[in-house]
């Protein structure tokens, strides 16, 4: 399978939500709009010519210098093909909301609590939508850029020892 | 032909007066020295810790030799509770679980880095160390410790064993203690 003839599916498909196209390195990389993700994942794994019938993973990132600072990741793959392909889709930090695509992908449901767990990406009507390795008292999302990594609670660390 | 002989190991007396046919010593001494030497250790290993002490627990090392030869695996039948590795924030609810199972006297040993301070482990995931949420007696530094020092840290704990008054658990300064940990309810 092309890499064009994916990207002409999906522009003719989806127009201007299509925002960018890199096949420049590894594997094919589609950024598109946040509203219409969840259309993108569903045309991807439903279409015949397309069949991107697994969700190998879901991740979320946080680019705290960019407008739209939240992204969420998702690789798909064609089994019968063997071809592999990356979806990214950005929100603001205002309202990091995307639609759960765990009605498409049941393996999203875990995937999307723990994106939850470690960035507080809201994914709208996730059927139980709540931390899933954290502990559940935890007051923040530790992997956002504007945490330390350090454990806040230790009162030991003497800044001298460690050269700050 | 050279036989061989076997060989006995015995504890060394507690102080106290003798005379033919006589010993008088004090019964925490006594107790204490019983204790000492048939303490059942309750293994939560999680990590590479866990590895050195199964080296410590084995032939080469053997803790037998101690007295601890049976190893309990439910904690209501533990003496001290052997904590060895890195324990997660979300499972310092278990430690303490087990820790409040245990029947008293109980004592409580950090094994390596992670079990005594969160070790290299200093983020938001990690207990920073166990005694955060368990009173601990002995910690045995390193990462992970070798068995000697296992042995060693264990060797402590049976100093500490028998040399406790069997006034100690029933004293307001344990109470206190345990009230600090949330272990007991504040009356």
């Amino acid at each position: 399978m092309e890499n064009s003839f994916i990207t002409d599916k999906l522009r003719r498909k989806f127009g201007e939500d299509i925002l960018d196209v890199d096949d420049n390195k590894d594997i094919l990389t589609i950024t598109v709009a946040s509203p219409v993700s969840y259309e993108v994942i569903e045309f991807l794994k439903e279409n015949p010519g397309l069949g991107f019938r697994f969700l190998t993973d879901l991740t979320g990132i946080h680019y705290p210098d960019r407008g739209l600072s939240f992204g969420v990741i998702y690789h798909l793959h064609n089994l019968y093909e063997n071809k592999r392909l990356r979806i990214k889709t950005f929100m603001s930090a205002d309202n990091p909301a995307i639609r759960t695509i765990s009605d498409i992908f049941s393996s999203a449901n875990w995937m999307e609590r723990e994106t939850y767990d470690f960035y507080g990406i809201i994914f709208e009507g996730h059927p139980n939508l709540k931390r899933i390795l954290n502990v559940e008292y935890l007051d923040y999302f530790p992997m956002r850029k504007e945490y330390p990594l350090e454990d806040p609670t230790r009162e030991d660390k003497d800044n001298r020892y460690f050269g700050r | 032909m050279e036989t061989t002989k076997p060989i006995y190991t015995k504890a060394d007396p507690p102080e106290g007066f003798s005379a033919p046919g006589v010993f008088a010593t004090t019964f925490d001494k006594v107790i204490g020295l019983a204790r000492s030497n048939s303490i059942w250790p309750l293994p939560f290993a999680t990590s590479c810790c866990g590895i050195e002490f199964m080296a410590t627990m084995g032939a080469h090392y053997d803790l037998g030799r101690f007295g601890a030869e049976r190893l309990s695996f439910s904690p209501r039948q533990a003496d001290l509770l052997m904590v060895m590795g890195t324990i997660a924030k979300k499972m310092s609810p278990v430690v303490q679980q087990v820790y409040e199972q245990m029947a008293e006297p109980r004592w409580v040993i950090a094994v390596g880095a992670c079990a005594s301070s969160g070790g290299i482990f200093d983020t938001y995931s990690v207990l920073q160390g166990i005694d955060r949420i368990v009173p601990v007696d002995v910690y045995v530094p390193g990462c992970p410790p070798r068995p000697e020092q296992i042995i060693d840290g264990f060797m402590r704990i049976q100093d500490l064993v028998a040399s406790e008054p069997l006034r100690r658990r029933y004293s307001d300064e344990y109470r206190e203690l345990l009230i600090k940990y949330g272990i007991l309810k504040e009356k």
